[in-house]
């Protein structure tokens, strides 16, 4: 544990950055635990929510980056709805979800990721999500190749997962979507 | 031809910082009418007022212009200072160069060509100014303190003991109010009742105060030294000369309601006493539940009462009370769980209010004083406490503190481990605010020798699950969310202002905020008075406050009473409106703007053309008018004018600003 | 006949396909239509504002786009999925008051933003307002009194309440009032809107095994005979991942986890075997015994008044 020099320590402008960018105001925070108490994932989580709030208050951008909380986040929206100075931390998680993946953080807990990716790639092949082939997908990225094997099997035989993967007309929008969100991240982030 | 003397302040930095006071020196000497100008570093000071008199006197100034702060400061001041310089005190006028000119603006050359700009109007006004004079009205020595609970017990106890005549009014049946309810008081641990009856006995006793219970303000006409107090005295159905409270009346009633005392954690009957140390120690009967007056039945209480004093057809009765000042010690109200849906939207039965627990442990209360959970009469092993509901919360509840749930906590949590003290007892908590004399100690006390376990961080949600209450925290100490299953959980409710406390202050003309808190005349330095003369505030209905800042406050009010109450006589404002009766048709258009019904109808006689003519025109009440010019824009002939800001003064600014 | 256009999503084609069946079965009883949109695409779900802000809203908008221009559900957009359903109105929402937002999305669209006005639905919503439940009392042939229903609403139908709006976010009602339409029991019970670990079931499975370890163990203290649910997600972690919850839990499990769809269907009088019971990975049999039981009594005279 090192000696936190708030002298020099952090980026001034990350916690006006996380701000802007998730419609917020993390200075609001006064760290009551409310998030934390009601967050359904906290008992496995590295920082706390209401500790990721702190490190973007103190400007420790690369702490909250490479935290396990905000890929254990679930997205319940739980935090932001009782809290009592009506801070959104649910959007505070995905905007640095985001944040890490623009800016080239590992991410500590790399499975998840890959399962989003995983999804949003099987989505821009063909503009909707073709579960089967996600799966399978996520289970080569991600290493994890045996476990809900069974599961898997039951659900083909069950008709829930569909051998074909579906190819809607407007799959190309759907690509160009991807392609342009793509690009103006990338010049927008070259910018900075 | 006026002389006029000009004034120029420096405030020290405050208006020369952006001001340049050598230019608008030079620049006033030019002004027309103005015989001498002088600058100080602070005008206000007791040489700076010294040298003002001695300027006015040796240039035989007969008008005088002070360039300095703003007039809400020291326009005051400075008319004594020309007093005692022997001149009418309104040939004075300040020309703000602070607040609208140095505290707003950063360029210096700007700065100074609208200080002068300034200093030029107030010169072109000044010269137009007469002297105005008030008028004398007396003062009714009496005073009426509107709330019974301790902040009006101890106004009253005080206004009394100063030799005036206090009409203490209640609401409710009985004096007492909040600390009536209370078992125990931090950090003392003196029982509630014990030290607050005492002075609702004397405060009923006293042969200064008369005792109006069960009574509302209704209507408030006049103004300060004279006002006109309307108040309902509410029908009880029962004498309360014959009345002698022994009780068998409501021992025998049939109809049960839930009793407002204990929060409805027991039940009272449709005629009742609130609490047995009641003062006035007499019954009253809730129509809205009583069998006869619902249902035409019953009237077992006639029959056993020995003293014959129940009376069904007894009627609401309206008494006027003058008065020449008003106290407002209306109190608080708990702040409702019930918005929040995380901690059971009020519906499960062993989530209790901090109020509620009170009752629980007072020895009068519900349980006889033992902690039971309302659901099962079952003693509690684990109890929560959890603070801040409702305060310090925006989203569901209100953004400010309560001040003394800290405090109230704390001396459930010792009560708790003392009565119980096998119990475990959790506190969970963002701050401990302990500001007051001995608190500190106190909430050492509670986690050194009590052994409260606090634990900081909000709750998330409550839940039941079988018979236990699952508590969902976090120590955010630790960094690890918390989970405990407990028996009873108690919410440090904040304090709201009362519910009607907003009605009462637009019926009495005063102010309040968002909160329906009544708003103090300045919050720094005027904290009992109102913005509106003769009217004054003790207690919480001021804002959240525990028992001796609220007694401090009800004897500071008392003391601005007395004050008022023991001069002889007040002054009128004298810059009023005033009525050019040649000019005035009469056609009353003030009269309906006027928000103090300062403006009513007066016939005149005059001679036109040889004959006598009567007609109306408007006249304009010395004492009641505030000066508040609503009626100058109303009037169409231009009858009207306000003296020391008349048409000629506000267009001879106009014109000078043009130059 | 009020007619909806209708927005499946894509889980309501794959692994949520017993919703889609039984609300196609349900729908013409209950008196509305649904007219499917033509060549709508995935809204992103969980995976794109995870991953890009821009991403999500501008997958979301083109479905709006396409809803605004489809002209043959004139009472609104029906939307099943409560992840679908949460997309769309966070969508419109941000669209609404970010300016540059909207030029962005434009862009990726490469068309301009046209869905603000789009009506759009959960199917609770629907359910519980536009149809109501003297409607589904009156639609209801097989009462289904006696049995103990858990309503499980899950995050996304109630949260963010300012963006949902339709139901409490803490004790919301609606799913019950429907049950309770169908003469079954809507219980009390502690995890209403409780989270199921949602999209980390293949990511982070042992933790969505606990989540739904304790949401099951918390009907079952409520006494329910069956967990209802209006989100496949939901749907998913509590029906595939009850072996992993009951060795959490040290007991065996068969809660039965049914769509608010498929409940009405039974309601309704459609057969079991039409409304995709079969493809669940917990067995129904527990619960659909329980009615049989009730009404074999009711025949042979037992349990009548």
């Amino acid at each position: 544990m090192k000696v936190l020099d708030l002298g020099s320590a952090g980026d001034p402008g990350f916690e006006a950055q996380i701000a802007k960018l998730a419609h917020t105001s993390p200075a609001a925070c006064y760290a009551c635990g409310k998030c934390s108490a009601g967050c359904p994932l906290a008992y496995e989580m590295d920082y706390q929510p209401h500790q990721v709030l702190r490190l973007v208050q103190l400007g420790l951008k690369d702490e909250a980056l490479s935290c396990s909380t905000i890929w254990l986040c679930a997205s319940c929206i739980t935090c932001s709805t009782r809290c009592p100075r009506e801070v959104d931390i649910a959007q505070v998680m995905d905007t640095l979800r985001a944040m890490a993946r623009t800016e080239g953080v590992r991410a500590a807990l790399p499975k998840v990721p890959k399962f989003y990716s995983s999804f949003l790639g099987r989505v821009q092949a063909g503009g909707r999500l073709h579960e089967l082939s996600m799966t399978i997908l996520y289970k080569l990225r991600s290493g994890d190749l045996f476990s809900d094997l069974d599961l898997g099997i039951k659900m083909v035989l069950r008709g829930k997962l569909k051998p074909l993967p579906p190819r809607i007309q407007g799959r190309d929008q759907v690509r160009q979507i991807f392609r342009r969100v793509a690009e103006a991240e990338r010049r927008e982030e070259a910018a900075r | 031809m006026p002389r006029i003397g000009v004034f120029v302040c420096w405030c020290g930095s405050n208006i020369a910082g952006t001001v340049d006071i050598a230019r608008v020196v030079e620049a006033a000497k030019d002004m027309p009418h103005v015989v001498y100008v002088e600058d100080n570093k602070y005008t206000c000071s007791e040489p700076g007022q010294a040298s003002l008199r001695a300027s006015v006197e040796e240039h035989e100034l007969d008008r005088v212009v002070v360039a300095a702060c703003s007039p809400r400061m020291h326009e005051p001041t400075f008319r004594k200072t020309l007093e005692t310089a022997g001149l009418n005190n309104y040939l004075l006028e300040v020309a703000n160069l602070r607040e609208h000119c140095s505290w707003v603006h950063s360029d210096k050359d700007d700065g100074t060509e609208k200080a002068i700009d300034l200093v030029r109007m107030a010169v072109a006004k000044v010269a137009y100014h007469e002297p105005l004079y008030s008028l004398s009205f007396p003062v009714t020595k009496r005073a009426v303190v509107i709330g019974g609970g301790i902040a009006g017990i101890q106004a009253a106890l005080d206004i009394a003991d100063s030799g005036h005549e206090v009409v203490l009014v209640e609401k409710t049946p009985t004096l007492g109010g909040r600390m009536a309810q209370l078992d125990k008081t931090f950090p003392t641990m003196d029982c509630s009742a014990c030290i607050l009856t005492p002075k609702m006995v004397d405060a009923a006793q006293h042969p200064n105060i008369t005792l109006m219970a069960y009574s509302e303000v209704e209507r408030l006409d006049g103004y300060v030294g004279n006002f006109k107090v309307t108040v309902r005295q509410k029908a009880r159905s029962v004498d309360i000369i014959k009345c002698t409270g022994c009780g068998i009346c409501f021992e025998k009633c049939p109809s049960k309601v839930p009793n407002e005392f204990d929060l409805g954690l027991a039940d009272r009957k449709a005629i009742y006493v609130p609490f047995p140390q009641a003062v006035p120690n007499k019954a009253t009967i809730d129509r809205e539940h009583c069998l006869y007056y619902t249902r035409g039945r019953c009237r077992v209480c006639e029959r056993v009462c020995e003293a014959g004093a129940i009376v069904f057809d007894q009627e609401d009765e309206l008494v006027e009370i003058e008065a020449g000042a008003v106290v407002v010690a209306t109190g608080y109200e708990q702040f409702d769980h019930s918005v929040y849906g995380e901690y059971g939207y009020g519906k499960i039965p062993d989530v209790i209010t901090g109020l509620e627990f009170e009752r629980l442990v007072n020895a009068s209360g519900p349980t006889e004083g033992k902690i039971k959970r309302p659901s099962d009469g079952k003693v509690p092993e684990t109890i929560v406490f959890i603070k801040c509901v409702g305060s310090r919360d925006e989203s569901k509840g209100v953004g400010y503190c309560s001040r003394t749930c800290c405090m109230y906590t704390a001396k459930h949590a010792l009560q708790t481990r003392e009565k119980l003290p096998g119990s475990r007892v959790l506190v969970y908590y963002m701050d401990v605010r302990t500001a007051g004399k001995g608190y500190e100690e106190f909430y050492k006390r509670t986690t050194e020798e009590y052994g409260a376990t606090y634990v900081r961080g909000r709750v998330s949600r409550v839940y039941q699950k079988g018979d236990k209450l699952v508590v969902l925290g976090e120590d955010t100490l630790l960094a690890r969310p918390t989970i405990v299953e407990a028996d009873l959980v108690v919410l440090a409710m904040g304090m709201a202002a009362n519910e009607g406390a907003g009605d009462l202050a637009r019926l009495l003309g005063i102010s309040y905020d968002q909160h329906n808190f009544l708003t103090e005349a300045h919050p720094k330095l005027r904290p009992v008075e109102t913005n509106t003369a003769g009217i004054f505030l003790a207690g919480s209905c001021q804002g959240p406050k525990d028992i001796p800042d609220t007694v401090a406050q009800a004897s500071g009010s008392a003391a601005k009473v007395a004050a008022l109450l023991s001069r002889e006589s007040l002054q009128t404002e004298a810059q009023i409106a005033n009525v050019n009766q040649e000019l005035c048709s009469g056609c009353l258009w003030c009269e309906t703007t006027c928000p103090y019904k300062a403006i009513s109808a007066k016939t005149i006689t005059e001679r036109v053309h040889g004959k006598e003519v009567t007609r109306t025109v408007a006249e304009v009440n010395p004492s009641l008018c505030h000066g508040c010019g609503a009626c100058l824009p109303a009037c169409r002939d231009g009858a009207m004018n306000l003296l020391g800001f008349t048409h000629q003064q506000i267009l001879a600014e106009v014109e000078a600003v043009w130059r | 006949m009020k007619t909806y256009s209708y927005y499946p999503g894509c889980s309501l084609e794959g692994t949520a396909r017993e919703y889609e069946i039984s609300l196609r079965a349900v729908a013409p009883l209950l008196g509305f239509r649904l007219e499917e949109m033509h060549d709508w695409s995935c809204c992103g779900s969980t995976p794109a504002h995870a991953t890009s802000h821009r991403l999500a809203v501008a997958l979301a908008a083109r479905n709006l786009n396409l809803a605004a221009a489809h002209d043959k559900g004139p009472d609104g957009l029906a939307v099943p999925c409560a992840a679908c359903y949460s997309r769309l109105k966070i969508a419109v929402s941000d669209l609404a008051r970010d300016a540059k937002l909207r030029a962005d999305t434009e862009e990726a669209m490469g068309e301009a933003w046209r869905g603000g006005a789009v009506h759009i639905m959960a199917l609770p919503e629907i359910l519980a307002r536009d149809v109501g439940p003297e409607a589904i009392e009156r639609a209801t042939v097989e009462p289904l009194n006696g049995i103990k229903v858990a309503n499980y609403y899950g995050c996304l139908l109630v949260r963010p309440p300012e963006m949902t709006g339709f139901d409490d976010p803490e004790d919301p009602q609606t799913l019950d009032e429907i049950v309770r339409a169908t003469g079954a029991e809507a219980v009390d019970w502690s995890h209403k809107v409780d989270c199921c670990g949602g999209s980390l079931s293949l990511s982070r499975t042992s933790v969505v095994s606990k989540l739904v370890a304790d949401i099951i163990d918390a009907a079952q203290i409520a006494g329910a005979d069956c967990i209802v649910t209006a989100c496949p997600m939901c749907h998913a972690n509590v029906d595939t991942r009850q072996p992993l919850a009951a060795k959490i839990l040290g007991r065996r499990l068969e809660m039965p986890v049914l769509y608010i769809t498929q409940l009405l269907g039974l309601a309704l009088g459609v057969p079991a075997r039409q409304l995709g019971f079969r493809s669940h990975l917990t067995p129904v049999t527990s619960l659909l015994r329980k009615l049989q039981d009730r009404t074999r009594g009711r025949a042979s005279g037992e349990g009548g008044s």
